[in-house]
């Protein structure tokens, strides 16, 4: 598996506020990688850093040019940023998400639309396709949001906090769909809702001004012994559970 | 004959402008009301009264002092709302009281009668000129071939900025550039219908449109039409009842406004049932 990114001792500020200190961290293909933390630790910082919208203060970001560049990267950013009563139809945003190579006078081709209609029927949009945003439910704005941010086949895909407008309905589906979709695309999701995170997360960063790596399975009953009980959480029902190693 | 031509030159400068005026209107109007500028747009209408203050007040024509105004308070505000000094509201609140009292200090102070006064407030077609006809049909070429050539970069900044950030570095430039076209955009139609009507002649046009329609360039396209036909309507009313014609103009579109809701609502009624 080769390397997408690579961040090296990198550091991220607002003005003289430091978000993120020291962080190293690398991406590879095909990772699926949660990024968790509290409000305010970073995790946004973190994909704008990603997403070339914010200068490192010191340190590096090495993209691996063979595989990725910043055209290659599709977003799904949190839900308040697009006016959903705004007039525009569920193709036209879907069709946005091929900007990026783009210029800035531009006519979508017969083959951008296609394109756009291969991914809503992946999606399960190809009914509403003509609809307004403001008719759809929730689950399938947000549809619509992923479609933009995967037209242009993203060799990394970047989600900032998809559970806040998922009904839950819909989770299943969507995290499901998130699956196949990393069969071609790595992924970074951004949660606070550590809880519920998805199962098919493969590894963990922690954020919280520094990151903290945590590859997958890593709880072993050595570690629990650690603790002097083999038990730290007791819950009841059939909730699937992560437990990460303390640092 | 004299009075023939005379009627004949009216006729044609009522029609050219009646025309111009829904292009340039409908297609920023689709706009403002799309990007939920409205009251920003009144903010810059009133703003630019100050300019036409200070026009009379030196002697220059006052449609560019409301130019400069407008495009100077329109910028002002998209910049400060975006670095967050002041809150947008606020700062629209303050600019169109100031910009008022400016221009109606500047008129006091202008020696002998400003007989156009009332016709910048309330408009009227008798004291367009030739060159606020050009001025119209220049601009409504400008916005055709702008938000044709532009049309997917416009609509996708409006839509979502935050979004269309992370593609392009010309966010920025095209909302202040689109802003100042707009700002342009109102002081030109401020001649048919006044400062104080001119933002219902942006506004009202795409919301009838906005009963059929939720697609952006069907909106601009029924925004034109049904400007042109609430204008030319309003017009020939105000010419035969001997009316003010702006007030007339937008008294009919929301006339029209009004029926077309009124029918719309009365068939959504029929065929739930």
């Amino acid at each position: 598996m080769a390397t997408l990114f690579e961040m090296n001792a990198l550091s991220a500020s607002y003005g003289t506020n430091i978000i993120l200190q020291d962080v190293s961290f690398r991406v590879m293909e095909n990772d699926f990688i949660g990024v968790i933390g509290p409000n305010g630790g970073g995790k946004t910082t973190l994909l704008r850093v990603i997403l070339g919208l914010l200068k490192p203060l010191n340190g590096t970001l090495v993209f691996n040019s063979d595989l990725i560049d910043n055209k290659s990267i599709g977003y799904l950013p949190q839900i308040s940023t697009g006016d959903v009563n705004y007039p525009v139809t569920v193709t036209d945003i879907v069709l946005s998400g091929l900007m990026i190579r783009k210029g800035i006078i531009t006519r979508m081709s017969s083959s951008d639309r296609q394109k756009a209609d291969i991914v809503m029927d992946e999606l399960g949009l190809s009914e509403m396709k003509n609809s307004p945003m403001n008719e759809l439910s929730g689950g399938q704005m947000q549809r619509v949001f992923l479609g933009r941010a995967i037209i242009g086949d993203p060799r990394l895909l970047l989600l900032d906090e998809p559970g806040n407008f998922v009904d839950t309905t819909f989770e299943n589906d969507f995290y499901e769909k998130l699956r196949e979709l990393n069969k071609r695309m790595a992924i970074l999701m951004v949660s606070h809702d550590v809880g519920t995170i998805s199962a098919h997360i493969k590894s963990f960063a922690c954020v919280n001004r520094t990151l903290h790596y945590h590859p997958s399975h890593e709880i072993t009953n050595d570690d629990l012994l650690a603790y002097g009980c083999p038990i730290q959480l007791i819950t009841h029902g059939v909730v699937p559970h992560t437990v990460l190693k303390m640092h | 004959m004299e009075t023939n031509i005379f009627e004949y030159e009216f006729i044609i400068k009522g029609l050219l402008g009646a025309i111009f005026a829904s292009i340039t209107a409908g297609i920023a109007g689709t706009y403002i009301v799309s990007r939920r500028m409205v009251f920003l747009s009144g903010g810059i209408t009133h703003a630019s009264f100050g300019g036409i203050g200070i026009g009379y007040f030196a002697g220059i024509n006052p449609v560019i002092g409301a130019a400069v105004f407008g495009i100077m308070s329109a910028l002002g505000v998209e910049y400060l709302s975006v670095r967050q000094k002041i809150r947008e509201d606020s700062a629209i609140g303050i600019l169109w009281a100031f910009g008022m009292a400016i221009g109606i200090i500047f008129i006091y102070l202008t020696p002998g009668y400003t007989p156009n006064l009332m016709s910048y407030l309330f408009g009227s077609i008798l004291t367009v000129s030739n060159s606020d006809i050009i001025a119209l049909g220049v601009m409504s070429i400008i916005l055709i071939l702008y938000f044709g050539i532009f049309y997917r970069t416009i609509l996708y900044i409006s839509f979502d900025e935050v979004y269309a950030r992370t593609y392009s570095s010309y966010v920025d430039i095209f909302k202040y550039f689109t802003t100042s076209l707009i700002a342009l955009t109102i002081v030109l139609n401020i001649r048919m219908a006044g400062v104080i009507l001119v933002l219902s002649l942006l506004t009202i046009p795409p919301n009838i449109a906005m009963i059929f329609t939720r697609v952006y360039f069907k909106i601009v396209i029924w925004s034109v039409i049904s400007g042109f036909f609430g204008t030319a309507t309003g017009y020939i009313i105000s010419y035969f009842a001997g009316i003010p014609v702006g007030a007339t103009i937008i008294f009919t579109l929301v006339i029209i406004w009004v029926i077309v809701k009124g029918i719309n609502h009365l068939i959504n009624i029929l065929t739930n049932k």
